[in-house]
């Protein structure tokens, strides 16, 4: 079943504090993964490889470089469930 | 029956579904082998991940080849799951941006001498750590990028190569008596984490489909797979010390 937005942040703000350690609370739609969390590349593959399989989707390498914020990658899972 | 059917294979070097060893493992596995991976240190889960969408989940098991404890350690860590093994895929590369990408001549030792000691002498490590596996002789594949050749910006892991090659041939030599083959794979380029951390990639893959009078597409591992499954297999059973291409045919070209 597709989730919203809200419950693909909650799902997709877990992966990130598994990976990375970061406290929930900073984990916010604006925020830039590598600006603002200081995500790297190896992280950042790491956090798209579990949401595929968490969230049951496809997201294609060339779209990874698009998504900057939170909110893109949010975006990006709640359309791609559909 | 499949091609490597009833094999028990140690692979290196999955990272994620682009890597030639993703494919290479899902092909031994649609040839009948049963696999152990390895991982090691932040790229562990990544590599996790990406085990679990082959067609059979595979076991991972910690190896960094520059950690002297996981070398020692690799047999036992293996037994855990397979009680032999008849083969061993060596995928490993790595150089540090400092000696790739068009500065030959600033490169410093130390940073020559990580991407020759994870790039080629890894090779020997390996494959001596996985030999009390082997009481059965078996194969060792590793994955090469012709190192007969100045490229453009590959630089250091060019001569990395090099010795990886001439690694390849004094491994046969000394695991010859063992019943132990010794071969790689030449591959062209291919779109992967490894080659896209390499500045300026472009340019070494600059006209291979063009050159190639196969062609060539960098955008799959499959024709690379293939050879390393061929070489892991009982039908290369007196070939040794060998570099196969899987290049299109570009190693052939003058021009
Ligand atoms: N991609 C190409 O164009 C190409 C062409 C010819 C040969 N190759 C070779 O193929 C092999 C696999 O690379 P790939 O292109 O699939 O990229 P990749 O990034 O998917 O794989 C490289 C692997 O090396 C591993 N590695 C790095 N340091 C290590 C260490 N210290 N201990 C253990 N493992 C370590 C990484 O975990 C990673 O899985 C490499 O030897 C590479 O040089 C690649």
């Amino acid at each position: 079943m597709a989730l919203n937005e809200t419950e693909v942040l909650a799902g997709l703000t877990e992966i990130i504090v598994e990976e990375t350690g970061i406290d929930a609370g900073d984990v916010a739609l604006e925020k830039s993964f590598t600006d603002d969390l200081d995500i790297d590349s190896l992280s950042m593959m790491t956090i798209v490889a579990q949401a595929e399989d968490k969230f049951e989707v496809t997201i294609p390498d060339d779209e990874v470089k698009n998504l900057a914020t939170v909110g893109d990658a949010v975006g990006f899972i709640t359309k791609a469930q559909g | 029956m499949g091609l490597l059917e009833g094999k028990k294979l140690l692979i290196t070097g999955v990272l994620t579904d682009s890597s030639i060893a993703f494919h290479a493992a899902r092909l031994a596995q649609e040839e009948g082998a049963e696999l152990v991976l390895t991982s090691f240190g932040r790229q562990f889960k990544l590599t996790e991940t990406f085990a679990r969408r082959l067609p059979k989940p595979a076991p991972v098991v910690q190896l960094d080849v520059t950690n002297e404890d996981d070398l020692n350690g690799l047999a036992d860590a293996v037994r855990e799951h397979v009680d032999s093994l008849d083969g061993v895929v060596h995928s490993i590369g790595f150089a540090p941006q400092s000696v790739m990408g068009g500065n030959f001549l600033a490169a410093q030792w130390p940073d020559v001498a990580t991407a020759l000691e994870v790039s080629a002498f890894s090779l020997k490590s390996l494959s001596t750590a996985a030999l009390p596996l082997m009481t059965g002789g078996g194969a060792v594949v590793g994955l090469t990028f012709d190192a007969q050749f100045a490229w453009p910006v590959y630089d250091w892991m060019g001569v990395a190569k090099a010795a990886f090659e001439s690694t390849a041939r004094y491994l046969a030599r000394d695991l010859g008596p063992h019943g132990v083959r010794v071969n790689l794979v030449s591959a062209g380029p291919i779109r992967t984490t490894a080659a896209k951390s390499i500045p300026g990639f472009e340019k070494m893959e600059g006209g291979w489909p063009d050159r190639a009078p196969l062609g060539w597409d960098q955008t799959t591992a499959e024709p690379a797979a293939r050879g390393v499954a061929a070489l892991l297999s009982d039908w290369f059973p007196a070939t040794t010390g060998e570099i196969v291409h899987v290049d299109g045919g570009v190693h052939i070209m003058g021009v």
